[in-house]
């Protein structure tokens, strides 16, 4: 019988801890495949941060180094220099890259590191309990913002893509969403042309996901893909943002 | 050549290939010589971050790729990389952290001061960790102490701190290199540098298990009982007949020296002993020393930290007086002098 269907190299035979319908089993997954395909394990260097995603050394068969809160693009920018032959990656979420790690994603950006960011763009904190985050929706209820969103007192969501895409350095910017097959496959794609980019010497790339977060957002797994559909995506638009790459595969 | 440009000379001669900074005064000539000299060459890294927290943190992006790395500021930029250097200590990577002290708290001064030793010694950030200090008295112990930082950070898997001031950053003195800059080192063993013919290997901090963070914390104090036994460095100055002793670190020891020298020309036996460590504390030798010697004075450009770790190393043994100035105010020869001489009358030294 044909094998058709395996774990990829890049994933270690470990059970997720991630809650049902969480989406950073598929980023994972599928970010591992990508690694695989382009013969990367043994160059790839990832950078996880505290949140959910802090045990990701625990999945990716990769070398991995936990980053302070926000300070990814920082400690991916040492490494990079210090090691140029690497393949780096970050993988953050929407506090710790919109948020606390503003500063030192812009700027990376703006250097044009040639590093690859995973942003995983849920709209909560998720791990310390579903506070609001930089890009929780307006209207939306969490544990820190109980009478919803309200843009005269906890502001607007930010869109970290949007902004990125105005500085030069940064090559390669795309929305995506985890919340169906054919969004899964765009996805991979576009983590395919941000890891890519890197190995093509051309600058910064990101990848922003909507990824659902069922379990803070009160919703069942399919309720939350919906959700993103429905109202996430009208917020935080899907697809290319910035390609200067002159590539031109954009699918 | 400036304190500040010897620092950033032997850490290029030590190996160091990546550097990460940000401008604060009085500092910024470190910063600078590092851009002339390895920013656009092949091999390294030169970076002026957005900030001193993105520094510290490309510092240990670079050590746990394997390089011999480097961050500077200055007293308020050194508490921004608090995080980091809890980090860079959590993960026993190596290291250098030079910190050219100035007044505070607050924006403060830019003039020098002492006012960092608590922050340097005990730690600094969150959490049960030292770092080694090391306090120059002289550009020529600044880059000295420079390389050792270096040597003692890959000996320790450990974060060092040099810890100096906007004064010895600043003035000039003639300085000697002992040693040619290598021209590659070997990358450290445990490095991440991709998981090449190895299985993969991660760097971390975090635990959901209290039993192991113990045992993390455990193997940290190990490690510092060793440094402690084995690092500990101190320079007596006429301690041998000293009826009175002056404890002062860095730049405020330098000052004493001089006022100590006047003293002795009229005839008092005043000495110093001044810590080149300042953590680990050289306490066995202070101990030592007030075997022959009772009468301590503490000096120092702060008002009163190290006089902490005197009266811990004397364990109640001696008397010990105190003379400080915080705020970046630099004392001259003979205002010390007159300390000096105060305090010796007063214990009747002079019977």
């Amino acid at each position: 019988m044909k094998k058709i269907f395996s774990r990829p190299r890049s994933l270690k035979k470990a059970v997720f801890h991630y809650c049902p319908g969480c989406g950073h089993s598929i980023i994972h997954r599928i970010t591992c495949e990508v690694i695989d395909e382009l013969g990367i394990q043994d160059r790839a260097i990832g950078v996880p941060p505290p949140g959910c995603s802090v045990f990701a050394y625990y999945y990716f068969d990769v070398d991995m180094v936990e980053s302070a809160h926000g300070r990814g693009a920082a400690v991916a920018t040492g490494i990079k220099r210090a090691h140029p032959e690497s393949v780096v990656f970050t993988y953050q979420g929407d506090g710790d890259l919109a948020a606390i790690g503003t500063a030192e994603t812009l700027h990376a950006a703006n250097r044009g590191e040639n590093i690859t960011a995973i942003f995983i763009n849920n709209a909560v904190y998720g791990m310390t309990g579903g506070q609001m985050a930089p890009t929780t929706l307006l209207g939306m209820k969490t544990t820190t913002s109980p009478f919803g969103r309200e843009d005269k007192y906890e502001g607007h969501p930010i869109k970290m893509s949007e902004i990125l895409a105005q500085v030069n350095g940064a090559c390669y910017i795309e929305r995506t969403a985890v919340n169906s097959p054919a969004n899964i496959r765009k996805t991979q794609k576009a983590i395919t042309r941000a890891f890519r980019n890197q190995i093509e010497g051309l600058g910064y790339s990101l990848v922003e996901i909507l990824s659902p977060c069922p379990t803070n957002w009160k919703m069942s797994p399919v309720e939350a893909w919906q959700w993103i559909d429905d109202v996430m995506s009208k917020e935080f638009p899907l697809g290319l943002i910035k390609d200067t790459t002159g590539r031109g595969d954009a699918h | 050549m400036t304190g500040n440009a010897a620092i950033a000379e032997a850490a290029i001669r030590a190996g160091c290939r990546c550097y990460f900074g940000y401008p604060i005064t009085p500092q910024n000539e470190l910063t600078e010589y590092m851009a002339a000299h390895l920013s656009r060459r092949e091999g390294c890294a030169f970076i002026q971050a957005e900030s001193e927290i993105s520094a510290v943190n490309m510092v240990y992006g670079a050590s746990v790729a394997g390089a011999r790395a480097m961050t500077s500021s200055s007293s308020p930029g050194i508490s921004l990389k608090q995080e980091g250097i809890s980090y860079l200590a959590a993960c026993q990577l190596p290291s250098v952290i030079v910190n050219m002290s100035r007044g505070g708290p607050g924006l403060g001064s830019i003039s020098a001061s002492q006012s960092d030793y608590f922050q340097s010694t005990r730690g600094g950030g969150h959490g049960d960790y030292r770092t080694i200090v090391l306090a120059p008295a002289s550009v020529q112990e600044l880059a000295d102490l420079t390389r050792r930082a270096f040597e003692l950070a890959d000996k320790y898997l450990i974060p060092v701190i040099i810890l100096g001031d906007g004064m010895l950053g600043q003035m000039m003195e003639p300085v000697e290199f002992k040693h040619e800059a290598p021209s590659a080192l070997p990358v450290r063993a445990g490095a991440l540098r991709g998981a090449k013919g190895r299985h993969s290997r991660f760097v971390r901090t975090f635990t959901s298990n209290p039993a192991e963070l113990e045992e993390v914390n455990w193997s940290l104090f190990r490690r510092y009982q060793l440094i402690q036994k084995q690092e500990a460095s101190c320079e007596n100055y006429l301690t041998e007949d000293a009826a009175l002793v002056v404890t002062a670190f860095g730049i405020a020891a330098r000052i004493a020296k001089g006022a100590i020298k006047q003293a002795r020309a009229l005839g008092l036996r005043v000495g110093m002993f001044r810590p080149v460590t300042l953590w680990p504390f050289p306490s066995e030798q202070l101990k030592e020393l007030s075997k022959r010697a009772k009468y301590f004075l503490d000096f120092e450009m702060n008002m009163g930290q190290m006089i902490d770790d005197v009266r811990l190393a004397l364990e109640g043994g001696g008397d010990v007086s105190f003379y400080g100035r915080p705020g970046g105010v630099i004392p001259n020869p003979t205002e010390v002098l007159r300390v000096i001489t105060r305090v010796y009358h007063q214990k009747g030294l002079n019977q």
